[in-house]
């Protein structure tokens, strides 16, 4: 069995509100919330990087689980804005935490790489005992990239959130996972090498407000578990109106999806893990035998749900 | 009412907009649809039409005007 203990984030310093965004792209700040539900993102200074936000939320979600980094068996590091091909940043992250030897790996997957990550972490635990997952991305790099879209643009943040996946024991056994991949709309979502992102809105839209809230509902329904009886729902923080879309297509409350899209805009794979760091802080964490469920939808298309309960 | 005022009166429904899109009018451009009213029409069409959107079908541009709905929907009978 896996389980996950208490998350951890890192957000940069620097607050960037809609009006500098409304400036550089002709539009209203009203219009960038209207559309999105975001207020203000987080940008990452010049020096910091992809893997130093990593480690800081590694460092960040050791303390709060109370572990140590020699405790780490292996490190996966979910990345779509990794600043070189490679090595990709897991291999720095296990450095800057001192883990020489450990096994690092990377997930060069946008949206979904976190829970992606998480489901494949729950099928390590046994080798690798503690698996420290990480979705990291400075996204500020590639969103200010020539020419700007404001469809595009006024979306993403920098961050990082980290959980450790422990077998034995932690503050909520992993129940199940479901993750799937459809590439046949791969070319709707990309980041070609030197070009700006390029997304099919609209076909992201269509698809994620199908598939995020059928893989949910398998989810659940395979494990006996009522929408309703879940605490919370801790799902990648792409949209606002999206995310309150997929609530309603389960059919619970948008309240029981935990939103922090306003503050930190969409920090891609980094933002289910940053959500769930904040929600576990605020809330104490899961309770016992009491539900919570991840979820998350990116690139490739790529999306799932994994399923938790407080011990 | 006939398979084409069916489709204009669910883009009016959801876009909420009282005007009538001419049939080969982008409903995207012409600001009938955003993203989200684009899912809600073809949630609409679906059941009004008693057919089942495959994922594979679900394409912004097989929706993109009244005459490309009819021939999808024209496709699926």
């Amino acid at each position: 069995m896996a389980f996950l203990n208490a998350p951890g984030a890192y957000l940069p310093g620097r607050i960037v509100g809609n009006q500098p965004m409304a400036d550089a792209l002709g539009v209203t700040p009203e219009w960038i919330y209207g559309v999105s539900g975001i207020e203000e993102r987080r940008y990452a200074e010049a020096g910091e990087t992809v893997a130093s936000m990593a480690v800081a939320a590694a460092r960040d979600c050791l303390a709060r689980a109370g572990m140590k980094a020699n405790e780490i068996g292996m490190v996966l590091v979910a990345s779509g804005s990794s600043e070189r091909r490679f090595p990709g940043p897991a291999a720095t992250v296990a450095s800057g935490l001192g883990l020489a030897g450990a096994a690092a790996l990377d997930l060069p997957m946008a949206s979904a790489g976190s829970l992606f990550a998480l489901s494949l972490a729950s099928h390590l635990t046994e080798k690798y005992r503690n698996v420290l997952v990480i979705g990291a991305e400075k996204m500020s790099a590639i969103v200010r990239h020539e020419p700007l879209d404001r469809n595009v643009d006024i979306l993403f943040g920098d961050g990082a959130g980290a959980c450790v996946v422990s077998a034995g024991a932690g503050k909520a056994r992993i129940i199940d996972s479901l993750i799937e991949t459809d590439g046949a709309f791969a070319e709707d979502l990309k980041l070609e090498f030197g070009q700006p992102l390029d997304m099919n809105g609209r076909s992201v839209i269509m698809q994620a407000s199908r598939k995020v809230p059928r893989a949910i509902l398998a989810l659940l329904r395979r494990n006996n578990v009522d929408p309703a009886d879940v605490e919370v729902f801790l799902m990648h923080q792409a949209n606002q109106n999206l995310i309150d879309r997929v609530a309603r297509g389960i059919g619970v409350s948008p309240s029981k999806f935990y939103s922090n899209i306003a503050h930190y805009g969409n920090t891609s794979s980094a933002s289910m893990l940053i959500a769930a760091a904040e929600w576990w802080a605020a809330s104490g964490g899961p309770k016992p035998g009491v539900p919570i469920c991840f979820a998350a939808f990116g690139a490739g298309f790529q999306w799932g749900a994994v399923l938790a309960s407080g011990v | 009412m006939n398979r084409r005022e069916k489709i204009i009166q669910i883009v009016k429904q959801v876009s909420g907009k009282p005007t009538v899109p001419d049939a080969d009018e982008s409903l995207f451009e012409s600001g009938y649809l955003d993203s989200f009213a684009l899912t809600d029409m073809v949630s609409a069409l679906e059941k009004e039409f008693q057919v089942q959107v495959p994922d594979s079908d679900l394409t912004p541009r097989k929706f993109e005007s009244v005459e490309r709905i009819e021939n999808y929907l024209e496709s699926r009978t």
